[in-house]
């Protein structure tokens, strides 16, 4: 008896053990990232300090390398997709969450769901042969002719561009906001519109003053962590943007991101200091990302912690 | 007063039916890529696009089987790192993780989920395929590898939080060691779970493209050893898509079409058994 | 304990699984690398080999012929060339990560003093860069000298009727628009053959901009690939931008006469682009980086280079370097009369010459592979 007690005492922390060693292989990859990225950063930060950040030439023949278009183009395409998901997804997730009939509810959120799984090429594919002629033939002459006079919608009609680039990932954001949100509303205690209900608000004022408030961080980490996505998806955006380094007001004009210049770029670095460049590139992506998700969490968080009340799960 | 409340009303009226607007605005993409993608795909699709190695530029014919053969392997082999650790990371943080260590791992975790896949294949690149001198479909697969282990994590350590306390209070009670309750009870109960989990990421890191471009790279023969380049879908998809050949175009639709098909088979068989196991419960 | 049994079948499920997924692999693993290769040996052949090659996207289409020609007489030969850039096909011959390497643009001496061992340039064939352009009612070639070429890509000409432009073509009726200068937005090969034409012909542009595969350009929208600016071209009356010589004839876009060395007017063909590689191989160096661009010659468009193969002399596998020759040498000869029908220039007699005498010091552990 003492035998099998001690045998399975062992296996305990045997078990314990190996799934231990399986956790620190995560700190392990994280480490050896942020090794790799910092090594080969090294030489460019070294060489441009500061000035990488806010450097506007990228020119790989004089090696003179300043992120500022890339981190423009980077944050420009995020923001626009922000700016056309953020309303949609609210809409949808208040529609589903608060006023869709029940036998609709689930099918309308597995479809927005489907678009999370389609893979970010074969959206590049789409937005190459579909999206971008488009833009060019209707969107963009139409754009131009009506508010030209933006400084937003000047230029040839090129299809490839920041809009472009913003609009595929709005389309691609748009299931993560929707999701979370939807999860967020439906976590709002009844008793909040019951309350604003009784009072003789419309359904939208009740939406409006008691649920969205209610809800207000949860939605926001929602939002947040939808740009972490946009700020670093790639190939979809390599495809449409028209990958150059600029920093323009105009929707119209193209781009490229920080992912995007080293999807282009890293397999052609034109010489040591271009590739250090990349990797400080990545770096700065790295960071970026990482700050983005960890103030999205920190959101969502707190949404949790709100004591739940009368939850309507 | 009167026309005050019709405003009101009318204006509840037009945010809600705004709210739908959205709705069906969201759709339009999906049932457009859903439509493209199948009808250009389609006529791509033949006896020789599942049995053939791509021709040579310019000519027409030839197939992409080394491609769907590489993703598979890929993906195989990714699965068969990520799975066991992603599983016992997620054992470690739901049953013995306790304090800094565990909340170290568990918000690197997340941190490593958001770290975007293109700056996992330059790592990857970096260390795996510069010691070997080669690119390879182990790099490849090490590149997928590192994007699944997090979501496995963290979908198991929540799928095993959902089972109650009390099942292990029981189980430990009645004098079984931890192993045994992990495996007997814990495991047990959250399987499907974690099943659903493991099936997301795999439909998740299929579609990967980026990690991809420096590990695996491409090859237009069919997968050779584990240190050989690779072929794969999305690879394939990226590099036809680019160049000025429509037959090429052609056939990156049709890879598209398998590829979203292989991914959202999988994403919605996913899904359903999760929802079948929760309405079971 | 009566959660035992069940208990024990689910973990034993677990186990299967997973058992069935490692093995999967393990079976994948272990079955591909014998599964793939049987398929390629035919009957009473020899193994196969496996040679990869990165680089260059220009002659991508030409290699993609050879590969699949010279297989038809060497089945056990599987040769593998990825078009990623020129750049990247350097990049990755100095780290040794490929067999072979493809770039449109000659290693630098910097480059070449990084590599852990001496690398050949093999000239494989010679293009040409065409100016293209979009004017409406336009039907006749339109006529550039180097001085006015380089003041538009400078954006120092920006109308069509600068009189610049006018006097050079006084026989065409040049349409009152902006000139909108369409470039390459990736790292290219054809970029760098123009570029480094106008750093010869224009101080300015030397000064200002330079020569590279991407250059920061100082004016103009940029297009993705030989494609994207021809695409771009088509849309935008008014646009002029270069693509690779192949592509714009077969896609019938219509290609700028510019004067050359001689003084002589001359549109970029097969037979121009011979020309400027003969101009130039009369001063051909040993080590082969020759550059093609503003060649002399009463026939040379100025707009030209040649393409490379780069490989190490050394090799370190016997078999890998064997089948690597043997493929070069193949390409050298038999392989230039597929050139001229997918539009490239073949190398010129002493060019063969001097390469071949390259192929020859290719070797391993001091046995060279071609005697």
């Amino acid at each position: 008896m003492v035998g099998k007690a001690g045998r399975g005492k062992i296996k305990d922390t045997l078990f314990a053990g190996i799934s231990g060693l399986a956790a620190l292989s995560i700190i392990f990859i994280i480490i050896v990232m942020l090794y790799e990225l910092v090594v080969g950063a090294g030489p460019a930060l070294a060489r441009f300090g500061w000035d990488f950040l806010t450097g506007t030439r990228w020119d790989p023949v004089r090696e003179q390398f300043g992120a500022w278009p890339l981190i423009y183009g980077t944050l420009v395409s995020s923001f626009v997709a922000l700016a056309l998901a953020v309303p949609l997804s609210l809409g949808i997730a208040i529609y589903l969450a608060e006023l869709a009939p029940p036998w609709l509810r689930e099918p309308v959120a597995f479809l927005v769901e489907l678009l999370a799984a389609i893979p970010s090429v074969v959206y590049g594919l789409w937005g190459l042969f579909v999206l971008v002629p488009w833009l060019r033939t209707t969107v963009q002459p139409f754009l131009g002719n009506t508010l030209g006079f933006l400084p937003l919608f000047q230029g040839p009609p090129l299809g490839m561009g920041m809009l472009a680039a913003g609009l595929v990932l709005a389309i691609m954001i748009l299931p993560i906001i929707t999701s979370i949100t939807r999860e967020v509303l439906l976590a709002v205690p009844s008793s909040q519109r019951e309350a604003m209900l009784a009072l003789g608000a419309t359904r939208w004022e009740t939406i409006r003053m008691a649920v969205l408030p209610y809800g207000r961080s949860g939605i926001v980490g929602a939002v947040i962590l939808g740009l972490g996505r946009a700020l670093g998806e790639t190939m979809a955006v390599t495809m449409v943007i028209g990958n150059r380094p600029q920093v323009s007001l105009s929707l119209f004009h193209p781009g490229q991101t920080i992912a995007s210049v080293i999807a282009n770029e890293f397999t052609e670095g034109f010489n040591e200091m271009h590739l250090s460049a990349l990797l400080a590139s990545a770096l700065l992506l790295f960071v970026i990302t990482l700050l983005v998700n960890i103030l999205a969490r920190l959101m969502v968080w707190r949404m949790n912690k709100i004591p739940q009340g009368v939850s309507r799960e | 007063m009167v026309s005050r409340g019709l405003k009101r009303k009318l204006w509840n009226r037009f945010m809600l039916a705004l709210t739908v607007v959205a709705t069906a605005a969201a759709l339009v993409p999906l049932a457009s890529i859903l439509y493209y993608v199948a009808v250009r795909g389609l006529p791509a699709l033949n006896l020789d696009f599942f049995t053939k190695l791509p021709a040579a530029v310019g000519e027409p014919g030839g197939g992409l089987a080394n491609a769907i053969l590489g993703t598979i392997i890929l993906v195989l082999l990714a699965g068969a790192m990520a799975v066991p650790v992603g599983i016992l990371t997620g054992i470690y943080l739901a049953e013995f993780g306790r304090g800094r260590l565990a909340w170290t791992v568990r918000f690197l975790c997340d941190v490593l989920t958001g770290v975007p896949s293109i700056i996992v294949g330059i790592v990857v690149y970096s260390t795996v395929v510069l010691t070997m001198k080669r690119f390879s479909a182990l790099a490849g697969g090490i590149a997928l590898a590192i994007i699944m282990i997090p979501l496995v994590a963290r979908t198991t350590e929540e799928i095993l939080r959902l089972v109650p306390q009390s099942l292990r209070e029981a189980s430990l009670a009645l004098g079984a060691t931890r192993v045994r309750t992990v495996r007997s009870v814990v495991l047990r109960s959250a399987m499907g779970g974690i099943i659903t989990g493991v099936m997301l990421a795999t439909a998740r890191i299929a579609g990967e493209t980026a990690p991809l471009l420096f590990t695996a790279l491409n090859s237009r023969y069919w997968p050779g050893g584990l240190t050989d380049h690779i072929a794969s879908l999305p690879v394939y998809i990226f590099t036809y898509s680019t160049t000025p050949y429509e037959e090429l175009h052609r056939l990156a639709w049709g890879a598209a079409l398998i590829l979203v098909v292989m991914v959202l088979t999988t994403s919605i068989a996913a899904r359903l058994a999760a929802r079948r196991l929760n309405g079971g419960r | 304990m009566e959660s035992g049994k069940p208990g024990r079948s689910i973990a034993r499920r677990v186990t299967g699984i997973l058992g069935v997924l490692v093995g999967g692999i393990l079976l994948a693993a272990v079955a591909c690398a014998p599964w793939g290769e049987e398929r390629r040996i035919e009957p009473g052949g020899k193994p196969p080999v496996h040679l990869l090659g990165v680089g260059a996207s220009f002659p991508y289409p030409l290699y993609s012929k050879w590969i699949e020609e010279y297989r038809k007489f060497n089945p056990h030969v599987n040769i593998d060339y990825q078009s990623i850039g020129s750049s990247g096909g350097i990049n990755n011959i100095l780290r040794g990560t490929v067999d072979f390497a493809g770039s449109d643009a000659p290693m630098t001496d910097e480059q070449l003093a990084r590599a852990p061992a001496p690398i050949f340039h093999l000239p494989s064939v010679a293009g040409a860069v065409a100016i293209t352009y979009n004017l409406p009612g336009v039907d006749k070639d339109l006529k550039l000298t180097p001085q006015v070429l380089a003041d538009i890509f400078l954006g120092n000409i920006t109308e069509w009727r600068d009189p610049e432009l006018t006097s050079l073509n006084p026989e065409l009726d040049l349409p009152d628009m902006g000139i909108t200068v369409v470039r390459r937005s990736d790292g290219s090969g054809t970029t760098k053959i123009f570029t480094e034409y106008l750093s010869k012909v224009s101080p300015v542009w030397a000064e200002r901009v330079g020569t590279g595969t991407s250059v920061e350009w100082p004016t103009g929208i940029g297009g993705k690939g030989n494609e994207g600016v021809a695409g771009t071209i088509k849309q935008i009356p008014g646009s002029i931008g270069y693509v690779e010589m192949a592509y714009a004839t077969q896609n019938g876009l219509p290609r700028a006469l510019i004067q050359n060395r001689a003084g002589r007017f001359v549109g970029p063909t097969l037979e121009t682009t011979t020309a400027a590689a003969a101009g130039a191989a009369v001063q051909m160096l040993e080590d082969m980086r020759v550059s093609l661009t503003d060649a002399p010659g009463e026939d040379s468009y100025p707009i030209a280079g040649y393409t490379y193969l780069l490989v190490y002399r050394d090799q370190h596998n016997q078999r890998r370097g064997e089948a690597l020759a043997h493929f070069l040498w193949w390409a050298l000869h038999d392989g230039q009369e597929h050139a001229r029908e997918l539009l490239y220039a073949p190398l010129p007699d002493n060019v063969v010459k001097m390469a071949e005498a390259k192929i020859k010091e290719i070797n391993y552990k001091g046995q060279p592979f071609i005697e």
